[in-house]
C-alpha cells in the first residue's frame, strides 16, 4: 500500500530562514504519529508542509499519492489542518460551523450530523455559538469541522494546549477512533507521555530535521 | 506550484562583483553625452517660444520622463505577464518588472513636478483637470501601490506573483480611469490641455524635444541595467544564505 | 464555483445576522459622514447641488470599513488558512464574499440616499428610479467587486490592512464618478436629464464586466501566500 505521506530531503522557507531543512518521513495509513522537539524545532512547519500551506523549496513530497508540486489542490481537499487556530466562525453556531465546513466539500446532512455526533456535540451544544465555548469545547468542533470535511490525513498542532484533564482524555479517545476509522494522524505535541501513549511511533523534530531514536539525522 | 522557490545564485546575478559591464559603462557613456546635449539644444540653441517665451524649456525635460515613465510601465505590464506566462521560467521577469516600476515612479513623479512647473507659468495654475493629467496623476499611485505590494514580504515567487497580478489588474484600470475622466471632463466647457497647448514648433525645438526623448531613454536602459542586476544581487544573497542557514539550521540540535 | 460563492456569501450574510457589527456600526458612521458633509459645505444650495456625489463619497468611505470587516471574520480565527488548506476554490471565495458585499453596501447606501433625502432636501422623481436603481446596482457590484479583490491582497497579510485605501481608492474613481454622474441625471441635480445619465451606467457595466472576470481569475494568487 503507497504510503500516506512521503517526504524525502523536504526543505522549505519562511522568508529567507529554512525551517525545514531536508526532513525524510514516510507514515502509513491509520498510523498516528507524534512529532516531538523543542519550540523553533520545524514540527508546525512541518504540518503546514504537509497541509499544502508551505511551498516545498526543495526535496519531493508525496501525500495520498499526489505530488505536492504539482498537485497541491488535489492534496489540500483531502488534508485537514488544526493549527493553533480553529479556523471557526465565532458569531456563528457550532453546527453552523460545521455545516459550513462539511459543505465545502459538498457533504451531506446525515454526513455532518454524524460528525456532530461523533464530537458529542449534537445536542446540548449543536446551538451554541463558537463564541461562547470553552477551548476544549472549540477544539471539538474544530475536529468535527474536519470529520465533516472527510479529511484523510489529520495533521494537529498541540491539540492538548488549554485542554484539562477531562478534554485531553476525551480527545485521545477521539484520535483513536479516527485513526480506527481509517484516518492517518500526525501530531506535534509537548504531552509526551501523554501523546506517547496514544502515539504508534514517536518522531524526533530537531533542527529542521527528523532524528533517530539514537541521534542520527533520518 | 511547479517551481521551486530557491533559484540557485549562478542563475540570479552570475558571478560578478558590481553591475557595470561593457555595456552598461557605452550606455552610460552616451546617457551623458545625451544630456550635454540636451543641455545645449534646450538651455542655448533652440528659440524661446513666442507665446510660452523661456518656460517652453521645462517641457524638455517633462516630455523625456514623461515618456519614459509610460515606457517603464507599459514594460512592467509585459514583464509581469512574462512571469506569469512561463511560471517555470526565472525570476528574471519578475526583477525586471520591479526595476521598471521603480524608475517608472520617480520619472512619473518627475513629470508631474515639471509639468506643474510649466502650468503654472503657461496657464497660471499648477494643475487643471484634464482627463490626460488627472489619469497620469492616478497612473503614479498605482505605482506606488504596486511597489508598495511588492515590500509585502514572503518568498521570491510569492512576491512575483503577487506583484505580477497588481501589476496587470492596473493595465485594467488606468484606461478605464482614463476613460471616465475623459467622459468627466467632457462635461465640461473646458478645452483639453493638448488643445490649448499651441506651441509653434520651430524646427530646433522639435529637434530637442528629440534629443529629450533619445537621452532620457538612454538613461532609462541604463538604470534599468544596473537595478535590475541590483535586485539579482540582493536575491542572491537571500539564497545563497541559504546552503548555510540549511547547515545552521540542522546543527541546532547538536548545540 | 457558484457552489461555494453561495456557501461563502450565506456565511458572511449569516454572521453579520448575528454580530450585527455593519448594521449597528458602520451604517450609523455613514450617516454621521453625511452630516458631517454639511457642516463642511455650511450652504443648502451647495449641499443639495453636491448631494449625489456625497452620497456616493460616504459609500467608498465605509466601503474601506466594510471589506476591512469582511476580512477581519476570516482571519480572526485563522478561517482565512483554514479555507486554503482545504482546497477551497478562490474564485468561489471571491464571488461569494463579493456577493455579501454586495448586499451589505445596498442597505448601506439605501440609507445614505434616504439621510439625503432627509438631510439634504434632495427630491426623487419619478421618470428617473429606473436610472436610479440600475444605476445604484451597477455600481453597487463594481464597488463589492473591487472591493473584495484589493481587500483580499491586503487583508492576507496581517498587518497590513493599512495598504487597502491606497491601492482601493484608484481603482474606484470610475465608479465614483461613473455613479454620481448617473445619479444626478436621476436625481435632476444641477437641471441634468435622465438621458444625459446612460452612458454612465455604460461606463459602470463595463467596469464590473472587467472586473468580475479580472477578480475571478486573479484573486486566487492574490490571497495564496
Amino acid at each position: 500500500m503507497d504510503p500516506v505521506v512521503h517526504l524525502s530531503n523536504a526543505v522549505a522557507v519562511l522568508g529567507q530562514f529554512p525551517v525545514l531543512a531536508g526532513v525524510n518521513l514516510t507514515v502509513n495509513r491509520g498510523e498516528i504519529v507524534l512529532l516531538q522537539g523543542p519550540n523553533g524545532a520545524g514540527k508546525t512547519s512541518l504540518l503546514r508542509l504537509c497541509a499544502g500551506l508551505l511551498p516545498l523549496a526543495r526535496g519531493e513530497a508525496v501525500l495520498l499519492g499526489c505530488d505536492l508540486r504539482t498537485q497541491r489542490e488535489a492534496v489540500r481537499s483531502r488534508v485537514g489542518l488544526l493549527g493553533h487556530a480553529n479556523g471557526l466562525y465565532a458569531d456563528l453556531t457550532v453546527a453552523e460551523n460545521v455545516r459550513f465546513w462539511g459543505a465545502t466539500v459538498g457533504a451531506s446532512k446525515p454526513e455532518v450530523q454524524a460528525a456532530l455526533q461523533r464530537m458529542g456535540l449534537a445536542q446540548r451544544l449543536s446551538d451554541v455559538a463558537v463564541s461562547r465555548l470553552s477551548a476544549g469545547q472549540k477544539r471539538r468542533t474544530a475536529l468535527a469541522c474536519l470529520i465533516a470535511r472527510r479529511a484523510e490525513l489529520w495533521l494537529l498542532d498541540e491539540p492538548h494546549a488549554g485542554l484539562d484533564a477531562a478534554a485531553r482524555d476525551e480527545l485521545d479517545a477521539t484520535l483513536r477512533d479516527a485513526a480506527a476509522a481509517g484516518a492517518t494522524i500526525i501530531v506535534a505535541s509537548h504531552e509526551l507521555e501523554r501523546a506517547g501513549a496514544l502515539a504508534t511511533r514517536v518522531v524526533e523534530v530537531v533542527g529542521g530535521q527528523i532524528r533517530t531514536p539514537n541521534g542520527e539525522v533520518a | 506550484m511547479a517551481t521551486p522557490d530557491i533559484e540557485t545564485p549562478a542563475t540570479a546575478a552570475g558571478t560578478r562583483a558590481g553591475t557595470g559591464t561593457v555595456f552598461t559603462r557605452f550606455i552610460g557613456l552616451a546617457t551623458i553625452v545625451g544630456m550635454v546635449a540636451l543641455g545645449v539644444f534646450g538651455l542655448l540653441l533652440s528659440p524661446a517660444d513666442v507665446q510660452q517665451s523661456d518656460s517652453v524649456r521645462i517641457l524638455y525635460i517633462h516630455v523625456g520622463t514623461v515618456w519614459v515613465a509610460y515606457v517603464a510601465f507599459a514594460f512592467t505590464a509585459l514583464a509581469s505577464a512574462a512571469y506569469l506566462w512561463k511560471r517555470t521560467t526565472s525570476l528574471a521577469w519578475d526583477r525586471f518588472a520591479g526595476a521598471s516600476a521603480e524608475i517608472g515612479v520617480l520619472f512619473m513623479a518627475l513629470t508631474l513636478l515639471a509639468g506643474s512647473l510649466w502650468g503654472r507659468l503657461s496657464w497660471g495654475k499648477f494643475w487643471v483637470w484634464d482627463a490626460r493629467v488627472t489619469s497620469t496623476a492616478f497612473m503614479f499611485v498605482t505605482y506606488v501601490g504596486y511597489l508598495a505590494v511588492r515590500g509585502l514580504g514572503g518568498s521570491h515567487h510569492q512576491r512575483a506573483r503577487r506583484s505580477a497580478v497588481v501589476a496587470l489588474l492596473a493595465v485594467l484600470e488606468i484606461p478605464l480611469v482614463h476613460f471616465s475622466v475623459k467622459l468627466w471632463r467632457g462635461l465640461h466647457q473646458d478645452s483639453s490641455v493638448a488643445d490649448r497647448t499651441n506651441v509653434n514648433l520651430h524646427g530646433l525645438m522639435l529637434f530637442s524635444l528629440f534629443i529629450s526623448v533619445i537621452a532620457f531613454t538612454l538613461l532609462y536602459v541604463w538604470l534599468m541595467m544596473h537595478r535590475q542586476r541590483v535586485l539579482a544581487m540582493q536575491d542572491a544573497i537571500d539564497n545563497t544564505g541559504l546552503d548555510y542557514a540549511l547547515q545552521q539550521r540542522r546543527d541546532e540540535g547538536d548545540l | 464555483m457558484f457552489r461555494v460563492a453561495r456557501l461563502i456569501a450565506a456565511k458572511d450574510l449569516r454572521v453579520e445576522m448575528r454580530s450585527r457589527v455593519v448594521t449597528n456600526q458602520v451604517l450609523p458612521f455613514a450617516a454621521i459622514v453625511m452630516v458631517m458633509f454639511a457642516f463642511a459645505l455650511n450652504s443648502d444650495a451647495v449641499v443639495s447641488r453636491v448631494a449625489p456625489g456625497l452620497v456616493w463619497l460616504a459609500t467608498l468611505f465605509s466601503l474601506l470599513i466594510l471589506v476591512q470587516r469582511s476580512f477581519a471574520i476570516e482571519n480572526a480565527d485563522g478561517a482565512t488558512d483554514a479555507l486554503r488548506a482545504a482546497g477551497v476554490d478562490p474564485s468561489g471565495i471571491f464571488l461569494g464574499k463579493a456577493m455579501a458585499l454586495a448586499v451589505q453596501l445596498a442597505v448601506l447606501e439605501l440609507v445614505l440616499l434616504v439621510s439625503a433625502v432627509v438631510l439634504y432636501s434632495t427630491e426623487l422623481r419619478v421618470g428617473g428610479l429606473v436610472l436610479l436603481l440600475v444605476t445604484f446596482v451597477a455600481a453597487t457590484v463594481g464597488l463589492a467587486l473591487v472591493g473584495t479583490l484589493y481587500g483580499g491582497l491586503a487583508g492576507g497579510v496581517r498587518g497590513r490592512e493599512t495598504l487597502l485605501p491606497l491601492l482601493l481608492l484608484p481603482v474606484v474613481a470610475p465608479v465614483l464618478i461613473g455613479a454620481t454622474r448617473a445619479t444626478e441625471s436621476a436625481l435632476g441635480t444641477g437641471g441634468a436629464t435622465v438621458a444625459d445619465g446612460w452612458p454612465w451606467v455604460g461606463l459602470l457595466a463595463v467596469f464590473v464586466a472587467l472586473f468580475s472576470v479580472g477578480g475571478t481569475l486573479a484573486f486566487g494568487p492574490l490571497i495564496e501566500e
